[in-house]
């Protein structure tokens, strides 16, 4: 592709007429397909095909297990034993099914709680001098750099009952009793929100950034209220980058698992850790890669919303 | 069964870690990768293997047994020593995991105690394929002062205090820990109810979860290794636990000088005796270097310098003689006949009963 934008138009063309510049081409477009195939596709067709199989004492703990070298013969066993039953499993216990919603709750409410705290810091960023943007925009990287388990696992320091929360609002005198934050719904939200708020504030100001200053000046010269002007002009011209925001923190709070482990209570459920349960308690691959691949379905939905948002936005703004 | 950061966090990263790198490990002249649960071993018990053998061991620390479990059944995972719990070991087995000890590069073998190998060819018959690192009991632990004001002076001694509400409430305010087992749960409330603890059917399995879903109201947590540190720092007063664990939670306490004396009892109603046994995988490549190793930690001198610092029992009868006194006369690590006797064991759940077994567990700990 790069090679095909830096030629004048009149060279490409002869290019492409050139039967091995054409392959080169092709080969240069082939190139995310097949990182696609390798590290989407095959991966995917590997849980699929588990969750189809059945479990058995052995190793691996499931049948059948197809293989390449197997050739026709073992495609024939695969298909011979094709049934839906890990599939239709989780349709008769309300378990998954509550699961997937508990997920899809605490992942919509978590996104927009991070969109509201994250919005007013892009927002904030975009607006600051030129000057201290790398500064803030470090600042906003700087957490990458600690690993994500330590600091989730410093949550645990700070919200549990007598943890750096609970000393400071007694010593204040805003409560006369501990909260009881850690191992609740409560303490996920933060955890989540605290997490992903950089891949919220980033896409953000990305656009925010970019925004023209002078169709503010000229709605504020027509009379336009501050107010107003974010409405109908910084908002709407920004929408591209809270459909990402969103999407970047949605998507990975669905399936997360690390932080309602850690700081979740053992009543909350979430599809994650249902899979786990799955995965490793009940030995059950099929029925985990059951789980796995509805995920993923119930996932895909809102990116092909979220491509058709992009594909609309591009062509509103040509 | 030991280790102070069981905690299903560090699973996570295994699997994860396994994922990357299922096919990991290498194999060097002279090296033995042990893969064994966290601080369940007295470090220079490796250093002088080590030294006497010029063997290096590589030695890597696991959390629980599900995890290592599906590590093994996943294939390769290039370790060379396991250390699974018997039932888990009894499945492993049969999954075809492990291989066949020569017991002729075993020569202290004759150190090993009938008493706890006659018990554990329950999970693997004749002892073929392990040999018994540790073992312990699942019972309670608790802090002395708090439980004294709440019983009135009675003393902590039964189930009881678990399995019955109106007394267990009593602990709530100053909090209550149990494991997160369902396979050492389930057993000890069916123990509770007079069924078989090692019942597979599934309405005892039901009723068990029941009286489970009793109590779930006063519990603060199911975790199995965060109880340690609160028994210790106060935060909790009472915990199932398993033995050498709660041990530790004392000892910390003790070091601290912060007030808090924790204790550890077997209820006289019995309790779970669990065995975690060394074995060799198949696709071990170091396996002459992993039966020296076996054959090393069956020494009397050795098993022994470990059960002191991890304070669990060993099944190693030569070994008393090199055990500090306190650890053997303590009758919550080496229990004494009348209670051995009420101890039971319990064999791996098929499939189908897994699946029931761990749903009822989640219904109890969810409350859906």
């Amino acid at each position: 592709m790069a090679v095909a934008d830096i030629t004048s138009p009149s060279e490409e063309i002869q290019e492409t007429s050139s039967p091995s510049s054409g392959w080169g081409r092709k080969l240069l477009i082939a190139i995310p397909y097949i990182w696609l195939l390798i590290f989407f596709l095959a991966p995917f067709v590997i849980v699929l095909k588990i969750s189809l199989s059945d479990v058995i004492l052995a190793r691996p703990p499931y049948f059948p297990n197809f293989d390449i070298s197997e050739g026709w013969q073992g495609l024939l066993a695969m298909l011979q034993a094709f049934d839906l039953e890990n599939y239709v499993w989780l349709t008769e216990d309300t378990l998954y099914l509550n699961s997937y919603l508990s997920s899809l709750r605490i992942a919509s409410i978590s996104t927009l709680l991070t969109l509201a705290i994250g919005y007013p810091i892009a927002y904030a960023m975009a607006k600051a001098p030129k000057e201290w943007r790398a500064t803030l925009l470090m600042l906003v990287i700087l957490p990458f750099w600690t690993s994500f388990l330590i600091r989730v696992y410093a949550w645990i320091g700070i919200l549990k009952k007598e943890g750096f929360l609970n000393y400071f609002l007694l010593w204040t005198g805003i409560i006369d009793e501990p909260l009881m934050i850690l191992n609740t719904d409560t303490a996920i939200y933060i955890g989540i929100v605290y997490s992903y708020l950089p891949f919220m504030v980033l896409p953000l100001y990305a656009v925010l950034e970019k925004l023209d200053i002078s169709l503010l000046e000229a709605a504020t010269d027509l009379g336009c209220s501050p107010l107003k002007a974010f409405w109908v002009i910084t908002l709407p011209l920004s929408l591209s980058g809270v459909w990402a925001g969103c999407f970047l923190v949605f998507i990975p709070a669905v399936g997360e698992f690390v932080i309602p482990d850690i700081l979740g209570g053992s009543s909350t459920i979430m599809i994650g850790k249902t899979l786990w349960v799955e995965f490793f308690s009940n030995r059950d691959w099929p029925v985990a890669s059951a789980v796995a691949i509805l995920l993923l379905l119930m996932l895909i939905l809102p990116i092909i919303l979220f491509q058709k948002q992009q594909e609309k936005q591009a062509e509103a703004s040509q | 069964m030991s280790s102070n950061f069981k905690s299903r966090l560090t699973g996570t990263m295994a699997t994860a870690i396994m994922v990357a790198c299922a096919a990991s490990a290498a194999h060097a002249e002279g090296t033995i990768n042990v893969y064994n649960w966290s601080d369940y071993i007295d470090e220079s018990v490796l250093k002088d293997f080590e030294a006497e053998t010029g063997i290096k061991v590589n030695y890597d620390v696991f959390d629980s047994n599900e995890v290592l479990e599906t590590k093994l059944l996943a294939g390769t995972t290039g370790y060379d020593i396991v250390v699974p719990t018997g039932s888990f070991l009894s499945r492993q087995i049969q999954a075809g995991v492990f291989q066949k000890l020569d017991k002729d590069a075993l020569p202290n073998l004759k150190n090993m105690w009938s008493l706890v190998s006659n018990r554990t060819s329950i999970y693997d018959p004749g002892n073929a394929y392990s040999i018994n690192y540790m073992w312990g009991t699942t019972g309670i632990g608790y802090n002395v002062e708090a439980a004294a004001k709440r019983l009135d002076g009675k003393p902590v001694d039964s189930w009881e205090i678990i399995f019955n509400p109106e007394i267990l409430a009593k602990f709530r305010d100053c909090g209550i820990h149990i494991l997160d087992a369902p396979t050492e749960l389930i057993p000890a409330a069916l123990n509770h109810l007079g069924l078989n603890p090692d019942s597979h059917n599934k309405a005892d399995i039901e009723k068990a979860a029941a009286l489970l879903k009793t109590i779930r109201p006063y519990v603060q947590k199911f975790h199995s290794s965060e109880y340690i540190n609160a028994l210790a720092n106060g935060d909790i007063c009472l915990a199932i636990g398993w033995s050498g664990d709660v041990f530790q939670a004392r000892d910390r306490a003790a070091e601290a000088d912060n007030g808090v004396t924790i204790n550890y009892i077997i209820p006289k109603e019995g309790a779970l005796m669990w065995f975690d046994q060394m074995a060799i995988p198949t696709d071990a490549t170091n396996s002459k270097e992993a039966h020296m190793f076996l054959d090393y930690i069956m020494r009397p001198d050795v098993i022994a310098k470990a059960s002191n610092y991890v304070v669990y029992a060993n099944g190693n009868k030569a070994s008393h003689e090199h055990l500090d006194q306190e650890v053997l006369e303590d009758s919550a690590v080496y229990p004494d006949e009348a209670t051995m006797e009420k101890l039971y064991v319990t064999t791996p759940y098929a499939p189908k009963i897994q699946r029931i077994v761990t749903r009822a567990w989640t219904a109890v700990k969810s409350g859906q």
